[in-house]
């Protein structure tokens, strides 16, 4: 605002230099905190709010359960909860890893020949467009190992944004400084290594937080559709399994631990992405006002 | 020195340019060069020129008039159609050495994600050069750009003169013989513009490289080399070789000077016949 900056005291000496960095270090460590007690306390509000009106309209357990309950539920439940949870950490990670390594790799690929990616991209499409839940059924029909099964209906939801993402990186190279690495007779792999791959870090990077919270949807669908068979399965099927049996209150305990490991997941890629571009990119780098 | 005698002149002829420092056999050799973009763009057509080592050449001309394609053909990043283009020897881009070229673009064009002194070292990594012993030349190179206690610095925290600067750094870290410059300052302000036409002659004098300098302000051209060619647009081509013979060194109360005024006077009517040309007066 030109106002402010009009108003903004001349700056004489080295000392009110220091002083005007160690308010702006305050104003600036004050607003970081506020970013993590404001959602906090937001959330701890709803959480009373839920809790006061379950009591005072009376609603019974099976239709809505006060917070109370569901933690209550949780820690009655929680072995069985625990291996759960750990199903489908597994289950996401790896379809996850797996996404991450074919996406990066078809990517590449398809970033060199404009010709392979012109053949190939329609699958790619597909495997996009068709509604995971839809072809569930007949992954787990052809395929025996039902992780296996899963992990394949995990992996395509989390697949496309990785190489769509990628292959947009890796052309998004400036052209200004193509020339001056074709200038200095960068062959490939210094093309790779020092343009192309830094270039298309972000738009991974984008892609990746994407496919984080998508593979995590595409598990719990998958074991949906998977249903309850066999004792070794995930938090989807601890849900309908409590929904069955109306036990309302663990299943909200096993759809709270499928939400923070969605958020997790969301606050690791989120971490890795300013950690990597915080320095340089223009979506990472805070901006003075 | 015949070199005019090789290129079309604007309606009177130029005396020969009395260029310091052009040898007998001239560091560049642009052959009736043409160039046709694939949409059918006559970018350049037969132009005929010989710049020899030393000389600050500008490249002045309206938009389209095919200055940059020049330079970029002379960089070995664009193919020439027909014609031929040598540099000391060799055709664009085949030399012995990929060090004797420095390129300035319009844009300081710098890798974001990494430090002043990444940036710098560039040129350095890809020739193969460990970083132990480029680290000398470029705490150089960012001496001469008085960017020196920047190198730790990103890109965004530059300014657009500083970015420049570091650009510049960057193309002079090899040490190279020939400096190409494509519009360098336009995106500037006058002040800054103003300091860094000064640092580049300074670079040009201290290291006798040789300068070709696209730009499309008169002021600058004549202020900075001792050659003007001035091109036409629609097809593109040379059409005036004008010697600016003000003394070197030059600082800015050149821009006083009558002579300063004069020469001006007669590269901007060169480039005024060529918007004439436009209109179909050939």
């Amino acid at each position: 605002m030109a106002m402010s900056e009009a108003a903004r005291p001349e700056i004489r000496t080295r000392q009110e230099m220091v002083a005007l960095n160690e308010q702006q270090n305050i104003l600036a460590r004050r607003e970081r905190r506020m970013r993590t007690v404001l959602p906090l306390a937001a959330f701890a509000i709803v959480l009373v709010a839920w809790e006061g009106l379950v009591r005072y309209y009376d609603i019974p357990a099976y239709l809505i359960p006060t917070p109370s309950r569901v933690v209550a539920a949780m820690f009655e439940n929680w072995p069985q909860l625990l291996s759960a949870l750990w199903f489908t950490v597994k289950l996401t990670l790896i379809s996850l890893l797996l996404a991450t390594v074919g996406g990066v790799l078809l990517g590449s690929v398809f970033a060199l020949s404009r010709l392979v990616e012109a053949t190939f991209f329609p699958f790619a499409v597909v495997l996009q467009v068709t509604p995971i839940i839809a072809i569930a059924p007949l992954i787990l029909v052809y395929v025996s190992n039902t992780f296996a099964a899963l992990l394949i209906c995990a992996w395509i939801v989390a697949f496309f944004p990785i190489l769509s993402n990628t292959v947009i990186g890796l052309r998004s190279a400036d052209h200004n400084l193509r020339d001056l690495f074709k200038l200095y007779r960068a062959n490939r792999w210094q093309m790779l290594r020092f343009l192309l791959v830094p270039s298309a870090l972000p738009y991974f990077l984008a892609g990746l937080r994407i496919a984080g919270g998508l593979a995590l949807i595409g598990a719990v669908v998958a074991e949906f559709v998977a249903g309850t068979s066999g004792r070794n399965t995930g938090l989807a099927s601890r849900i309908i399994e409590a929904t069955y049996r109306n036990e309302i209150p663990l299943s909200f305990a096993a759809l709270f631990l499928v939400s923070a490991f969605g958020i997790t997941i969301f606050l690791v890629t989120s971490a890795l992405s300013r950690r990597l571009l915080g320095k340089w990119h223009e979506s990472e780098v805070r901006r003075e006002v | 020195m015949t070199r005019t005698s090789e290129v079309q002149t604007a309606d009177r002829p130029r005396p020969a340019p009395a260029a310091p420092g052009a040898a007998a056999s001239p560091l560049i050799r642009i052959e009736h060069v043409h160039k046709q973009f694939q949409n059918g763009t006559v970018a350049v057509r037969d132009m005929s020129l010989d710049i020899g080592e030393g000389q600050f050449v500008s490249f002045l001309g309206p938009s389209g008039c095919g200055k940059s394609t020049a330079l970029r053909m002379i960089a070995g990043l664009l193919s020439v159609s027909a014609g031929r283009i040598t540099v000391d020897g060799h055709a664009p881009g085949e030399g012995d050495s990929s060090q004797n070229i420095g390129f300035v673009f319009q844009d300081a064009t710098l890798m974001p994600w990494t430090t002043v002194f990444d940036n710098v070292y560039l040129p350095l990594r890809l020739a193969g050069v460990s970083v132990e012993a480029a680290r000398p030349r470029i705490g150089e190179a960012l001496s001469m750009v008085g960017l020196a206690s920047f190198a730790d610095a990103y890109p965004r925290e530059l300014s657009g003169g500083m970015k420049m600067r570091v650009s510049i750094a960057r193309a002079m870290v090899t040490r190279p013989r020939l400096l190409l410059m494509d519009e360098p300052f336009a995106a500037l302000d006058e002040m800054t513009r103003a300091k860094l036409n000064d640092d580049v002659l300074r670079l040009w004098q201290e290291f006798g490289l040789t300068v070709i300098f696209v730009t499309h302000s008169v002021y600058e051209s004549v202020y900075l080399s001792n050659r003007v060619v001035v091109m036409a647009a629609r097809p593109g081509r040379v059409v005036a070789d004008i010697p600016i013979t003000a003394p070197y060194p030059r600082r800015q109360d050149l821009r006083n000077s009558a002579a300063y005024s004069e020469s001006c006077a007669v590269v901007s009517e060169a480039l005024k016949a060529t918007l004439g040309d436009v209109d179909g007066h050939e």
